[in-house]
């Protein structure tokens, strides 16, 4: 169930659900995924290690390990991506890009600059080497690069992590995706180098009306820049909200412990309050609500049924009694 | 001396290029220190420096009282610098050995530091510090590869915590730890310094948990200090054009970030 259909969906999941074989049979890794992008829109993925946000994103782009099975719908444009096949999923695949955390280990260490990044034009557009590489320098100057005939013919051992980023995110744009699966792409680098990079990205999604899936695990900074953000929790949404709601005024449990979790710039009390137990992945999620044997705030019904995901406050929330919480922090509060 | 440690116009150089440039800090005993910077700013050269896995180009480095700026030269002397000062590193899946257990890792630097302690007593000691890091017995029994990032890094505390040092070194020890898992481990940091008066250097770029953690910070920039006080005032009143830059990269709701436009000068009037 997705809220607000006044925008209609470039990409849209609905009820995604993907099992991996592991030993001893197929474990789930996500659960009953359902989350919508319109075209330049950004809806930020936050969650710790294992609770699904790049497995998402590798659903999308039809890159899940092999041996994965899938129940649920994704589709692109209101066609469904799983009925695509030769010809047309390499068009779709046209319309998508990705990029990730580590860009050393996605870059061939022994080409050039140049033959990565318009090795996508020339094999699938059929562009001309000489136009393809006036292109790649055009698009180096925008993510701010000026010197781009000379970082052609460099090697990525050449470029520091910050510019090797920012060629990695000229790279996927030059095809002109229409949406951008970024996962984690500024964990690597430094804050200030942070910051320009997501200006780059914020500024060219803008100008190029193109819709991003942001997966970080930095709810701060899904928050400062997705115009929504849903939070992942053992292969699960747990909520989905608007983003400039979601910090500072959490519907689930999880989010609101990540959100008291993370130390403040401005000081704060000298114990952080944090969440007991560790995250777990969607196989080892306790029956009903995958978040209860770490929640404060847990009940005997927790336990025994797996909330749905439903309204609240005009956004999601993935807890039965999210709507109670609430209820009971407002009285709380206004007392 | 009053410091526990003081490091006075140290310098490291490899080649042409100064890595660390005439740093001078000190920590009083039970005092905490954040070194702040981006990488390549020399941090982690400062502290490989002070723990001794890298020899000074030139400068001073004196703890508890003793000179450790040249490497030590005799099997006593490393040992008394092992007692002084220990280091926790960011990584632990690097930093533990894959097929030794949190228990035999930390029996190895008891009977080391401890040649007088007995079996059992080591045993005993070895459930003590792994119940200050907050691990149960078969916890700390176990192989790294049973534990998730968060307990391998308390194991590695709980190692460093074994000789009982006066200061121990945490270079972005918590840096690569899921958000949840982070604050337990800085819960336990501010524990561990209340309960036994220790003292800590924090090597970190993230400035919300320099905030969490130390009482004083030092900004550091291409090797050398452009700013340094205590830790409240830098974040909320910083002096220098390049902590301000830090301070205003650090996302926030309704955060925009913004394309530099030229690279601040260092050091220059605001």
């Amino acid at each position: 169930m997705i809220s607000g259909n006044d925008t209609t969906a470039l990409i849209r999941i609905d009820n995604l659900s993907v099992e991996l074989p592991m030993a001893g049979g197929l474990a789930p890794v996500l659960h009953d995924v359902s989350l919508k992008i319109a075209a330049g829109e950004a809806l930020g993925l936050v969650g710790e290690s294992g609770s699904g946000k790049s497995m998402t994103a590798r659903a999308i782009a039809c890159l899940l390990p092999s041996g994965a099975t899938q129940t649920g719908a994704i589709s692109f444009e209101e066609r469904d991506v799983a009925a695509l096949r030769g010809p047309a999923l390499r068009a779709y695949r046209g319309e998508i890009a990705m990029i990730f955390q580590d860009p050393r280990a996605h870059i061939n260490p022994v080409r050039t600059i140049g033959d990565f990044m318009t090795e996508a034009l020339r094999t699938n557009r059929k562009v001309s080497r000489s136009n393809a590489e006036s292109q790649a320098v055009q698009l180096l100057g925008e993510v701010g690069i000026d010197d781009g005939r000379r970082r052609l013919r460099q090697h990525p051992h050449e470029l520091s992590g910050g510019l090797l980023q920012r060629v990695m995110i000229a790279a996927a744009l030059l095809t002109e995706p229409r949406l951008l699966l970024a996962d984690e792409p500024t964990t690597a680098l430094d804050v200030t180098t942070q910051a320009e990079v997501m200006a780059i990205l914020d500024e060219l999604r803008r100008e190029r009306n193109m819709a991003m899936l942001f997966i970080t695990h930095d709810l701060e900074l899904a928050s400062a820049i997705c115009d929504r953000t849903a939070v992942m929790y053992a292969g699960q949404i747990v909520e989905q909200r608007r983003s400039s709601l979601l910090h500072d005024d959490p519907l689930h449990p999880y989010t609101a412990g990540l959100v008291a979790a993370r130390p403040r710039i401005e000081g704060g009390s000298r114990r952080l309050t944090a969440i007991n137990g560790r995250p777990r992945s969607a196989f080892e999620a306790p029956p009903g609500c995958a978040f209860s044997d770490r929640c404060q705030h847990v009940l005997a019904a927790c336990v025994e049924a797996r909330p749905a995901i439903e309204e609240l406050d005009g956004g999601l929330v993935r807890c039965g009694r999210a709507a109670e919480l609430r209820a009971a922090a407002t009285v709380h509060s206004d007392g | 001396m009053d410091e526990l440690l003081q490091v006075s116009g140290l310098s490291k150089r490899y080649g042409d290029s100064l890595v660390v440039d005439d740093v001078s800090l000190t920590i009083a005993a039970g005092g905490s220190l954040a070194i702040v910077g981006e990488s390549g700013s020399g941090k982690t050269t400062i502290a490989k420096m002070i723990v001794g896995l890298v020899t000074p180009s030139s400068g001073s480095i004196h703890a508890c009282g003793h000179d450790r700026s040249r490497p030590a030269t005799s099997h006593t002397e490393r040992k008394r610098r092992g007692s002084e000062i220990q280091i926790v590193f960011q990584d632990p899946y690097a930093s533990l050995d894959p097929r030794q257990s949190g228990f035999d890792a930390i029996d190895e630097v008891l009977a080391l530091h401890q040649p007088a302690m007995t079996r059992a007593g080591r045993a005993s000691r070895i459930d003590e510090l792994g119940s200050m890091v907050g691990l149960d017995p078969r916890q700390v029994r176990a192989l790294p590869r049973a534990l998730s990032g968060g307990q391998r890094q308390r194991i590695a505390i709980a190692r460093a915590l074994a000789p009982e040092p006066k200061l121990i070194i945490l270079d972005e020890s918590v840096a690569a730890l899921d958000v949840s898992i982070q604050a337990q481990v800085l819960n336990l940091l501010a524990d561990i310094r209340e309960s036994t008066g220790i003292s800590y250097l924090l090597i970190s770029h993230d400035l919300a948990v320099v905030r969490q953690l130390t009482d004083d910070a030092i900004v550091l920039h291409r090797g050398r200090i452009v700013e340094q006080g205590p830790t409240a005032h830098i974040l909320d009143d910083p002096q220098e054009e390049y902590t301000r830059l830090l301070r205003a990269s650090v996302p926030r709701p309704g955060w925009q970030p913004r394309r530099r436009t030229a690279t601040p000068t260092i050091g220059a009037p605001p």
